[in-house]
């Protein structure tokens, strides 16, 4: 980062800090919404970057995300892999897979971009199911009972504690949130800018777009990967359902809804949604058709998405 | 039994498939082609049409009555909601795709909640086992491809044949110009949303009686039309109709040599594989959107 | 009303005829039976009930108006009286909680809908009867959307934020299979209600319990002889290629291939699949039975279109009713299915199985002798799944009871735990309509009798119920090893 100890910098680096602390504030049910909001925001932020930097619509990142879920899952319970291995392994085939799905999808764009990426992720769903034999398919697999504690020497890290889940959510998060403000202020971001403006110009400026897109491409499908295999190691469960496109559509929801190209967009659109799913749901039974309305009355106040309308009027510092 | 019986089959089924997917397709290509936007909720116009035809058929007891209030009801839902929100978030492309996925969850409530969460039946409207000597046939299935192909030559004649048409393709070609010369932008907006939705709202009537009204018929009617629209090049009917029999076509052929998980997947990679080929649809324009 | 558990299978068959007595057990210590008692009105005059006393128990004897009533209480008896006497005529008690993870929302819908109702028609009575141990339940639902993600939410929600004292879990086997394990690591006991094959398999821990309905390995294992035997020995089966349908492929398959059967095709058919019709050429011409299995809302094509491909030349024809939960049989294209079999946990049409508990239960929960809503002929139930949520909250009200658990201190679940972990059989009752229940507590499952019914002028009629015998399988599962 260039401009560390600037404003944007000291920003972002607050908002972490206040998570961490909030830790020790919020009570339990908080404390665990909050270590599943910010595994789905880290998620949402890679989504962003590719959404919201490089203008690019995919709703192929279910697929992406379940790599990391099904690497960390499958080499646990079938190699007995340590956590930190099984992770890498998944951090390694998300990058190659982000790479390869990229590469081909890539000669697209628009709403066909969209629409390729889709098809593969529904193949890389069915096929968890066609090899249900390895991965159980739609009921899937809990790796709880494999997930043996790490001795640090003087303390242990046990998966089934409630703060090495939460600060293994807020590490993952910190880390996209972080790339994502990276990449807004980098060389590299304003390349994406142009592109995402306008492509044309951009080649024709000199950039080879394409491998430009696929470096985002590559960034966004990791950190994608990366949370699933982190979800996969707090919430112990790995199954299809997580495959399916339902989970391509709501990182796409969360960051327009948060705002697309904003660092803090993902995480505000995912904490929004999960809560009024929440509380609407306590009190009726039709919360649809209130999270439905809420959904288009934000979106008729907040065009750009919350944040990015908030940006828009006020406060034009934000990344 | 040899190989001809389930090839004819999975012809016949491929071709009662791509027909009603057309016809949804269609509605969706009219408002991507002309309004370009993405809109989420169109296969929850596909399931009111279905949930309106079980209501009329069992209080009314008419299926052709239903086939002609199914698709004005909804269409007429379009077009408030082309007024009130669409409108008011100027058709921008991400806003669009947030306040229709609110309608989506709004509309599947609702009819949850008064429809409820059953899967219902309603008699087709004329029936007979078309027996083929090893197995039969619904003679329903049949009709239904050809009612589809009626309303799909209908849409096309509106489309080539009228004034309106006329506008329609020309706010489709450049908006800006289109509205220099004169054409009712807004209106055609309006017009291209509600029928659009009719359109889907009819085949959803088409479809109850093979395979019943149910409140989460939408998604899968969404993605199928997506993927024909975009095999097909945006906003070309032949381009659709073509589409949605390669579509049909391959899933119900392929299923015939592997199993049907498998058949699945084969079936879909082919069609990626169409659009790579092509990456602006078989009979798109120059732009992608 | 009926009754607990008892140690030996002697005493059982005396107790079942005469569970109706009206007796509820495990009530404890004799001060307070009589006052528990004034709620239950279906004493039938004049009958003895004795019940053999458990190794570690007290057998207390309470004579009420027109019925002896021997009760047997395992738990530790101080604790027992203590709770009794504040309950007669005491303040009133804070209430049990009790979370429901019920899928209201998503494909689970239908079934949700009527677990909802079932379970609040359980509750009703059970607060009638004085609750749970003197207090009332307080019922919590949370939607899980029929999503594994979302039913670890729930899960947290009703441990965390409500503090709930027990979880009446979900159906979907992927929810539970995610839920579960949630609950084990808040301490918190889950019943599922799911008939799946999740809770025995080991996958689960020492908290996750399914003692309300059998899984469906072990309705596979009762049923499998009789279709072998009556239908035929060269089957084709037709199943959902997910969690649901791999239970049928892998139990079905192996408990009819020992007795003698091939399965000489198996056809998974993709979810979100909307036409079958081209999947029927694969089933080979010389099958004998065709075995059906599918869930969701495309069941009555898949039926309608199988109708249509076979007309009037098909085999014989087996299917899980799971195919038809929520169903008509008089709907339109399910005519084909006139003289196929099905197999039922519980006999849609209260003719197939007329006890007095069933007329009892079905009158509760607002069904008709047709298996649909008294006040709707045209909604008809999960008939067959349903009862799970009915006979859990009685035996979750039994462990309470002769557990002696009163607040959510691990001591209070272990005694919960391992007292429902010693449960052995549940009497047939007003408490248990569905049918005597053994239960494993190794196994944390229950097992019990099945039925096999033929569809008869658009009706099912039952024409064969298993033992329950028939139902168990062998396993080496053993979850009370696990620490608590």
């Amino acid at each position: 980062m260039r401009e560390i100890g600037s404003l944007p910098a000291i920003f972002h680096l607050s908002i972490i800090a206040a998570l961490f602390v909030a830790q020790f504030i919020l009570p339990p049910f908080h404390h665990s919404m909050l270590t599943r909001i910010m595994v789905l925001a880290a998620y949402a932020s890679g989504y962003n970057i590719l959404l919201g930097y490089t203008g690019l619509m995919s709703l192929g990142h279910a697929m992406l995300f379940s790599t990391g879920l099904y690497s960390v899952g499958l080499t646990i319970l079938y190699l007995g892999f340590e956590p930190l291995a099984a992770f890498t392994v998944a951090l390694i085939s998300s990058l190659v897979i982000s790479l390869l799905l990229g590469a081909i999808t890539l000669r697209t764009s628009g709403v066909f971009f969209l629409i390729v990426t889709m098809i593969f992720s529904q193949v890389f769903y069915l096929t968890t199911l066609y090899f249900n034999n390895i991965t159980y398919g739609d009921q899937g697999f809990v790796i709880s009972q494999y997930l043996h504690p790490i001795n640090m020497g003087f303390f242990q890290i046990d998966f089934a504690d409630r703060t090495v889940k939460y600060n293994l959510s807020l590490l993952v998060f910190s880390v996209a949130f972080l790339l994502s403000l990276y990449v807004s202020r980098s060389p590299l971001g304003l390349v994406l800018a142009a592109i995402k403006e306008n492509p044309d110009r951009a080649e024709m400026l000199g950039y080879n777009t394409y491998r430009y897109k696929l470096i985002a491409f590559a960034l966004s499908g990791t950190i994608a990967g990366m949370s699933g295999a982190v979800y996969a190691l707090v919430f112990s469960y790995i199954g299809s359902s997580l495959a399916f496109i339902h989970n391509s559509i709501n990182p796409l929801l969360w960051t327009l809804l948060g705002g697309a190209g904003t660092t803090t967009g993902p995480l505000v659109g995912t904490m929004l949604m999960v809560y009024v799913i929440d509380v609407t749901s306590s009190f009726t039974e039709s919360y649809l058709v209130v999270v439905g309305i809420a959904l288009i009355l934000i979106i008729l106040g907040f065009p750009k998405g919350i944040v990015g309308s908030i940006r828009k009027r006020w406060l034009t510092w934000l990344p | 039994m040899g190989i001809e019986v389930p090839i004819t089959l999975g012809i016949l089924d491929g071709v009662v498939v791509a027909m009603v997917a057309a016809l949804t397709a269609l509605g969706l290509s009219l408002v991507f082609g002309i309004m370009r936007i993405v809109n989420v909720s169109h296969g929850e116009f596909y399931m009111l049409g279905a949930i309106i035809a079980w209501f009329v058929v069992t209080y009314l007891g008419s299926f052709l009555l239903a086939l002609v209030l199914a698709p004005l009801a909804v269409g007429g839902l379009a077009t408030a909601v082309e007024r009130t929100i669409l409108k008011k978030i100027r058709y921008d492309p991400e806003s669009t795709i947030v306040a229709t996925i609110g309608l989506l969850y709004a509309i599947q409530q609702v009819v949850l909640a008064t429809f409820g969460p059953y899967a219902r039946e309603v008699s087709p409207p004329f029936y007979f086992r078309v027996d083929l000597g090893f197995f039969g046939y619904s003679g329903y299935k049949v009709g239904v491809a050809v009612i589809s192909a009626i309303l799909i030559a209908a849409v096309y004649l509106l489309i080539y044949k009228t004034r309106l048409g006329l506008f329609m393709r020309a706010t489709q070609q450049d908006t800006e110009i289109a509205q220099a010369f004169g054409v009712p932008v807004r209106k055609v907006y309006t017009v291209s949303f509600a029928l659009g939705a009719a359109l889907a709202a009819a085949a959803g009537v088409l479809i109850v009686p093979i395979q019943q009204a149910y409140y989460l018929m939408g998604l899968d009617a969404l993605l199928l039309s997506f993927i024909i629209v975009i095999v097909g090049g945006l906003g070309s009917i032949k381009g659709t109709l073509v589409a949605a029999l390669i579509v049909g076509l391959l899933d119900g052929v392929v299923s015939v040599f592997f199993s049907p998980t498998l058949s699945r997947i084969l079936s879909s990679l082919l069609v990626a594989g169409v659009i790579l080929v092509r990456p602006r649809g078989l009979f798109g324009s120059g732009k992608t959107m | 009303m009926s009754i607990g558990k008892i140690s030996r299978r002697d005493a059982i068959k005396a107790i079942t005829r005469s569970a109706a007595a009206g007796v509820a057990v495990g009530v404890g210590v004799v001060g307070g039976v009589g006052g528990y008692l004034v709620g239950s009105s279906s004493a039938r005059p004049g009958q003895t009930v004795t019940v053999t006393q458990t190794a570690a128990g007290a057998t207390v004897t309470q004579t009420i108006p027109g019925a002896t009533v021997t009760q047997t209480v395992t738990a530790a008896p101080s604790t027992v009286t203590v709770t009794r006497t504040e309950t007669v005529g005491g303040p009133a008690k804070e209430p049990i909680k009790i979370g429901f993870e019920v899928h209201r929302t998503g494909i689970g819908a239908v079934y949700g809908a009527w677990y909802e109702r079932t379970t609040r028609a359980a509750v009703a009575l059970i607060n009638e009867m004085g609750g749970i141990d003197g207090r009332p339940i307080e019922l919590i639902a949370e939607d899980d959307g029929t999503d594994p993600q979302r039913g670890v939410q729930a899960v947290e929600k009703l441990v965390l934020e409500h503090k709930v004292d027990f979880i009446l879990g979900a159906l979907f086997s992927n929810v539970v299979l995610a839920a579960a394990p949630r609950a084990g690591e808040l301490k918190k006991p889950y019943f599922a209600v799911s008939e799946g094959y999740h809770v025995p398999s080991g996958q689960l821990n020492r908290y996750s319990f399914q003692p309300g309905i059998t899984d469906v390995r072990s309705q596979l294992t009762a049923i499998a002889g009789w279709v072998v035997n009556n239908l035929g020995k060269k089957i084709t089966m037709i199943y959902p290629d997910y969690a649901f349908g791999y239970d049928h492929r892998d139990w079905f398959g192996k408990a009819a291939t020992e007795l003698g059967a091939t399965i000489i095709e198996r056809i998974p058919i993709p979810p979100t699949e909307t036409s079958f019709t081209k999947y029927f050429p694969r089933v080979p011409a010389d099958t004998e039975v065709l075995y059906h299995v599918m869930v969701g809302p495309a069941v009555l094509t898949f039926v309608k279109e199988m109708g249509e491909y076979f007309g009037s030349r098909r085999p014989e024809i087996f299917g899980f009713v799971d195919s038809l939960e929520g169903v008509p049989l008089n709907s339109p294209g399910l005519e084909f299915l006139e003289g196929t079999y099905f197999w039922e946990a519980f006999p849609r049409y209260l003719d197939g199985y007329d006890t007095p508990y069933h007329r009892y239960y079905r009158n509760k929960v607002g069904v008709d002798e047709n298996g649909a809503d008294v006040n709707d002929p045209k909604n008809v139930s999960t008939y067959s799944h349903m009862f799970s949520c009915w006979e859990t909250l009685f035996i979750l009200k039994e462990a309470v009871e002769q557990s002696g658990y009163r607040r959510q201190t691990p001591d209070d679940y272990r005694a919960f735990i391992t007292t429902l972990e010693n449960f052995e059989w549940f009497n047939e009752g007003n408490q248990h309509p569905q049918g005597a229940k053994k239960f494993d507590g190794r196994l944390h499952q229950c097992f019990g009798q099945q039925f096999i019914s033929k569809v008869e002028n658009s009706k099912f009629r039952v024409v064969h119920r298993t033992r329950i015998e028939d139902s168990v399988y062998e396993s080496d599962v053993d979850y009370t090893k696990q620490p608590l």
